[in-house]
């Protein structure tokens, strides 16, 4: 007893020495969170209770306005207060879009990442660096190649006019499909590469266990696989929802100006429309509606469990 | 009424026995087997990297039996496993279970459960959930399912555990757990592949005695893979040992250690020491031969082998003795004391090596030293032609 006291101290000194230096370490990680994200948050919640300036920017006095305008509006001439029905369409093209998004990323990225993961494991790694080759041109230039193709005089239409199929150039591009193809495209290896993961962990062996005892392909795959490569979906749904919901690049290029995302919207606000309050308000609202579609999914995701039990 | 752990189970057996008279008066005969494996031949790829697993192997394995395969790592046992599994197709030749040829049936259609060797318990469900898995899988109502699960749970002693998840039990327990679970919908056939390969010592000489109470009471075919031959001679009614593909030779333990047909498997199965002979006259089973000491034996020949000019014999090291006057003589080079037995190691005249154990009695006392040169007396039917 008398020999271990003094030997458990040092164990609890060496125990929060490693602690403090543990902090140490991710200083730098901290100051970055903190200036670079936190704080322009901060920001952007403060300008959207200001009233615009004249020239972009704003002026230095309270106002509920921007936060007024997100959902509403006022006719200028009566007064009247109706809904933003411009705001509206943009919030629900974006919503639906995302969410199908994620459902399309989900589809082919699924069975995507069980073909990666059922090959040799020599091979996978050159499946997953071919997965990886998209990221290593820019984004803008991909979604221009894209334009290239579904464009009226792109290869596909050409193609298919040239085969007969069609007579006319069939419209694609500046359409809500165009935009998910974009996205379902740019968003894709974010899907495949969490779910591959939780997939490379996943014992093939508890598959043959669940065909042993009477389970069809089916059931093995929505009672053995599904539920343990489950936080691989999450995590991947997550990855492209997200980024999905403030898209910007993709729906400017390939949606046009008509078919505006929440993204383009915002950006319009601090750009053309002059209105820095605005813009400010909606970017909290998008992020409220992020934090609120994760909870979301996160809650259902856990009945999901629960319900089994 | 009963309502102990046996209830179900007593059931569970009535049920089989009452299906298997109604089976043996529909096809006499052919109902004892529960598994007939017909010159079933596996050969995985294809070219010149084709590899045969299994070499026009035919086996029959009786109902209610205790059967193991018995080989070393790559000699096929577990192939033919998993052919009877479904987990994957014979090449050539046709498994039957019960009279039925199953060869392409998927493993969810056959009535034969597998317990794994690394148990592959599925880790999002609890122990309870584990159990029931096959019954729910079949379809069965909730009530049936949990009754059975109970049973089962009782059966391999984990009830306290039940709602435990799989990676909070030790290895014993998650093998109790993958036993239940192949037991819960009451195969025909229970396969099981090296299940106390990864248990300690003292763990698995418990779960072979289990094994052997779980299939007494369940009234389930057994059929048991391993490398481990002692495993296979305390546990088998009738064991299959296995090289290359092929099965050497299929009987009783005793039949096996005490005639081994063949040089590999008398290798293979406990201690032996081979001599080589010559031939006098042989009669079907039985033949007289001259050893290198010039003295004349009797012994055992394998079943359809013609004995003739040299041939390898086996002697077990327990049916030689020490004498003053025997068939053999040698020289003591080492005598190790281990408790029950005494090993004396001789050197043959002509250079061989030679084992004889001898069981310890309290009062004897040491009377041989090394140096020495000894006679060595076989005991009655001791001596084993084998084919080579």
């Amino acid at each position: 007893m008398q020999r271990e006291a003094p030997q458990q101290g040092l164990v609890e000194a060496a125990r929060r020495r490693v602690a403090r230096q543990g902090w140490l370490l991710c200083t730098p990680a901290l100051i970055i969170l903190v200036f670079a994200a936190s704080g322009p948050l901060l920001i952007v919640l403060v300008y959207s209770f200001l009233a615009p300036g004249d020239y972009g920017g704003v002026r230095w006095e309270l106002s509920t306005e921007a936060w007024f305008n997100v959902l509403l509006n006022r006719d200028i001439f009566s007064g009247e207060v109706g809904l933003a029905d411009a705001h509206l369409s943009i919030f629900w093209r974006s919503l639906s879009l995302s969410v199908l998004t994620t459902i399309i990323t989900l589809l082919l990225g699924f069975p995507t990442a069980y073909f990666i993961a059922t090959r040799p494991r020599e091979t996978r790694n050159v499946w997953l660096f071919l997965v990886t080759i998209p990221f290593w041109t820019n984004l803008l230039i991909r979604t221009f190649a894209i334009m290239e193709v579904i464009r009226s005089e792109g290869i596909v239409n050409t193609g298919l006019i040239g085969l007969g199929l069609i007579g006319q150039p069939i419209q694609m591009l500046y359409t809500d499909f165009a935009i998910l193809l974009g996205m379902a495209y740019v968003y894709l290896p974010l899907m495949v590469l969490p779910v591959y993961a939780a997939m490379e962990r996943f014992d093939f062996r508890l598959v043959e266990a669940a065909y042993d005892l009477y389970a069809t392909r089916w059931r093995v795959f929505t009672r053995v696989i599904l539920p343990l490569v489950k936080p691989g979906v999450i995590a991947g749904s997550i990855l492209v929802f997200i980024p999905s919901l403030g898209a910007y690049v993709t729906p400017r290029v390939l949606g046009g100006g008509k078919n505006m995302m929440l993204g383009n919207l915002i950006e319009l606000q601090f750009g053309a429309g002059r209105n820095w309050p605005l813009g400010a308000a909606l970017s909290i609202t998008l992020l409220a509606i992020v934090m609120a579609a994760l909870i979301f999914y996160v809650r259902m995701a856990a009945r999901n469990e629960a319900g089994r039990e | 009424m009963q309502t102990g752990p046996g209830a179900a189970l007593d059931s569970a057996v009535r049920d089989r026995e009452a299906t298997i008279d109604e089976r043996t008066t529909v096809e006499a005969g052919a109902s004892a087997a529960a598994i007939v494996a017909e010159r079933v031949t596996k050969v995985f790829g294809a070219g010149a990297g084709a590899v045969r697993a299994l070499d026009d192997v035919s086996v029959t394995i009786r109902e209610n039996e205790f059967f193991t395969l018995l080989g070393p790592s790559g000699c096929g046992k577990t192939t033919l496993l998993r052919l009877i599994a479904g987990f994957d197709q014979p090449t050539a030749g046709t498994i039957l279970l019960a009279g039925q040829d199953i060869s392409h049936l998927p493993p969810y259609q056959r009535s034969v459960n597998t317990v794994f060797q690394s148990y592959a318990l599925f880790p999002h469900m609890t122990v309870a959930q584990n159990i029931g898995f096959g019954l729910e899988m079949q379809g069965k109502p909730r009530g049936e399912i949990a009754e059975t699960v109970g049973a089962m749970l009782k059966l391999v002693r984990m009830e306290e555990l039940r709602d435990r998840r799989t990676d909070e039990i030790s290895g014993g327990q998650q093998q109790r757990v993958a036993l239940a679970r192949a037991l819960a919908p009451r195969p025909r056939v229970l396969l099981l592949d090296e299940p106390l390969s990864a248990l300690d010592y003292k763990l698995r000489k418990d779960m072979q005695i289990e094994l052997k109470r779980l299939q007494h009471e369940t009234g389930i075919t057994f059929i048991f893979v391993t490398h481990d031959q002692e495993e296979a001679l305390t546990m088998s009614d009738r064991l299959a040992v296995m090289r290359d593909g092929r099965i050497l030779q299929i009987g009783s333990p005793r039949q096996i250690y005490n005639h081994p047909a063949e040089r590999f498997v008398a290798d293979f199965i406990g201690d032996t020491n081979f001599l080589t002979a010559e031939v006098i006259e042989a009669d079907g089973r039985k033949a007289r031969l001259r050893l290198g000491s010039g003295r004349e034996v009797a012994a055992d020949v394998p079943e359809g082998m013609q004995a003739e000019g040299r041939v390898t014999i086996a002697v077990r090291p327990e049916h030689a003795a020490i004498a003053g006057d025997g068939v053999l003589e040698g020289t003591l080079e080492n005598i190790v004391y281990v408790g029950p037995d005494t090993h004396y190691h001789l050197r043959l005249a002509d250079g061989t090596g030679f084992v004889v154990r001898s069981q310890n009695l309290r009062d004897a006392d040491e009377a041989r030293a090394a140096g020495e040169t000894v006679g060595i007396a076989f005991k009655p039917d001791a001596v084993q032609v084998l084919r080579d």
